[in-house]
């Protein structure tokens, strides 16, 4: 590590020199930037060899009917780098039909679990996850409920379950 | 115990330390006042579940308070918050795990309807997949409700059981023991003189007749 740790501005000017311009933000003193998702995940690989050595989550949010949104989702990763305390936020936004993104599994171990809730709950692919299955929904079941276009009291997945009575036991 | 040994033509005469009751309602007695719980804590109500066993509510007052971790060793289900889809599976597996005679209590608003939350993972009234004996209302229910549920529950056991747990037949099990009774042959026994065996032989020759037409 160098004596002095580059600021989280002098690490965005760097990425910005390496892939382009890039939408930046900040709020409540944390810095957020959009990467495109073709650039995202050698983006990922760069910042993590500048010291981001922590991914603290992975979450996304569906915009539909968000009358301001230009796409469907938006992952937001969460990273930190412990030795210096700096923390940045990275969103990719995807789009239907196919929301896809590549799996950062391979550069931080714990994206493992966090892609695969988001994968249950909003239904994006990470391409190259080692063991995409489903987490907290059952295994049988077919859709992702956290997109706002699901109903909110199901679809009656699993109500066919057998009734135990008296009968049974 | 003292023997009777001769019974006079039309009085018995009993000794001072002999009582007569029915098997039935001694059995209700025991089983009423040793009610062995399985908590099936999952929210909240899990609080109030553990108040109620512990030293200010007592729930030793009422014969219940030995709570089990094992589904074997117990016989009243107390099922204290939600259950969600997922979990439905294991709440049925444990209640057939555990053993005949038993009960079910469904503590507070979330296990008797799925109570605010009315969304896709979460069931909506365990009475929908397993049978239940009382309902505690409340969100959660203090353990004074819950105590009363268990009163209540022990006032049901002592009126309604039965040493054969007759009490759970459903019209399933009713079917296959008039099947067995036709086969018994019922009119070798004497019936003329208890009109309760007469009425359950002249239902039993109902369901017959019914389903032979």
């Amino acid at each position: 590590m160098p004596s002095t740790p580059p600021s989280v501005d002098d690490v965005l000017a760097a990425l910005t020199a390496r892939v382009g311009s890039l939408e930046t933000s900040v709020s409540r003193g944390q810095t957020r930037v959009v990467v495109p998702e073709s650039l995202a995940f050698d983006a990922f690989a760069w910042l993590k060899e500048q010291g981001f050595d922590l991914l603290v989550d992975v979450t996304c949010v569906d915009y539909l009917e968000y009358k301001a949104a230009k796409h469907r989702y938006g992952l937001v990763y969460l990273l930190a780098s412990t030795a210096t305390n700096q923390r940045l936020t990275i969103r990719v936004f995807l789009d239907d039909p196919d929301p896809s993104t590549r799996s950062v599994v391979p550069l931080w171990k714990a994206a493992n679990w966090l892609e695969r809730e988001v994968w249950d709950l909003f239904g994006i692919r990470f391409t190259g996850h080692p063991d995409l299955r489903r987490l907290v929904m059952p295994e049988e079941f077919t859709a992702h409920p956290l997109r706002k276009d699901y109903p909110l009291q199901g679809r009656g997945e699993r109500h066919n379950f057998p009734v135990l009575t008296r009968d049974h036991s | 115990m003292a023997v009777v040994h001769s019974v006079p033509s039309n009085r018995l005469e009993l000794p001072e330390n002999v009582v007569i009751g029915r098997l039935d309602s001694l059995a209700n007695w025991c089983r009423k006042n040793s009610l062995w719980p399985m908590p099936f804590a999952t929210a909240c109500c899990g609080i109030e579940l553990m108040a109620t066993g512990a030293s200010k509510h007592d729930l030793a007052r009422f014969g219940a308070e030995v709570f089990r971790f094992s589904p074997r060793q117990c016989d009243l289900m107390i099922v204290a918050g939600r259950v969600v889809m997922k979990m439905l599976p294991v709440l049925q597996r444990i209640w057939q795990q555990m053993h005949e005679p038993k009960w079910c209590i469904s503590m507070g608003a979330c296990a008797s309807t799925g109570g605010v939350f009315d969304t896709y993972a979460v069931v909506q009234g365990i009475d929908r997949f397993i049978p239940v004996d009382m309902y505690v209302p409340g969100c959660p229910p203090r353990p004074e409700q819950l105590i009363q549920a268990i009163i209540d529950l022990q006032d049901k056991i002592q009126r309604e059981g039965t040493i054969t747990g007759r009490e759970f037949d459903t019209a399933g099990r009713q079917l296959r023991k008039r099947a067995l009774e036709e086969i018994a042959s019922p009119l070798s026994i004497d019936a003329s003189r208890n009109p309760m065996l007469q009425r359950e032989l002249a239902a039993a020759a109902d369901a017959i007749a019914g389903r032979n037409n």
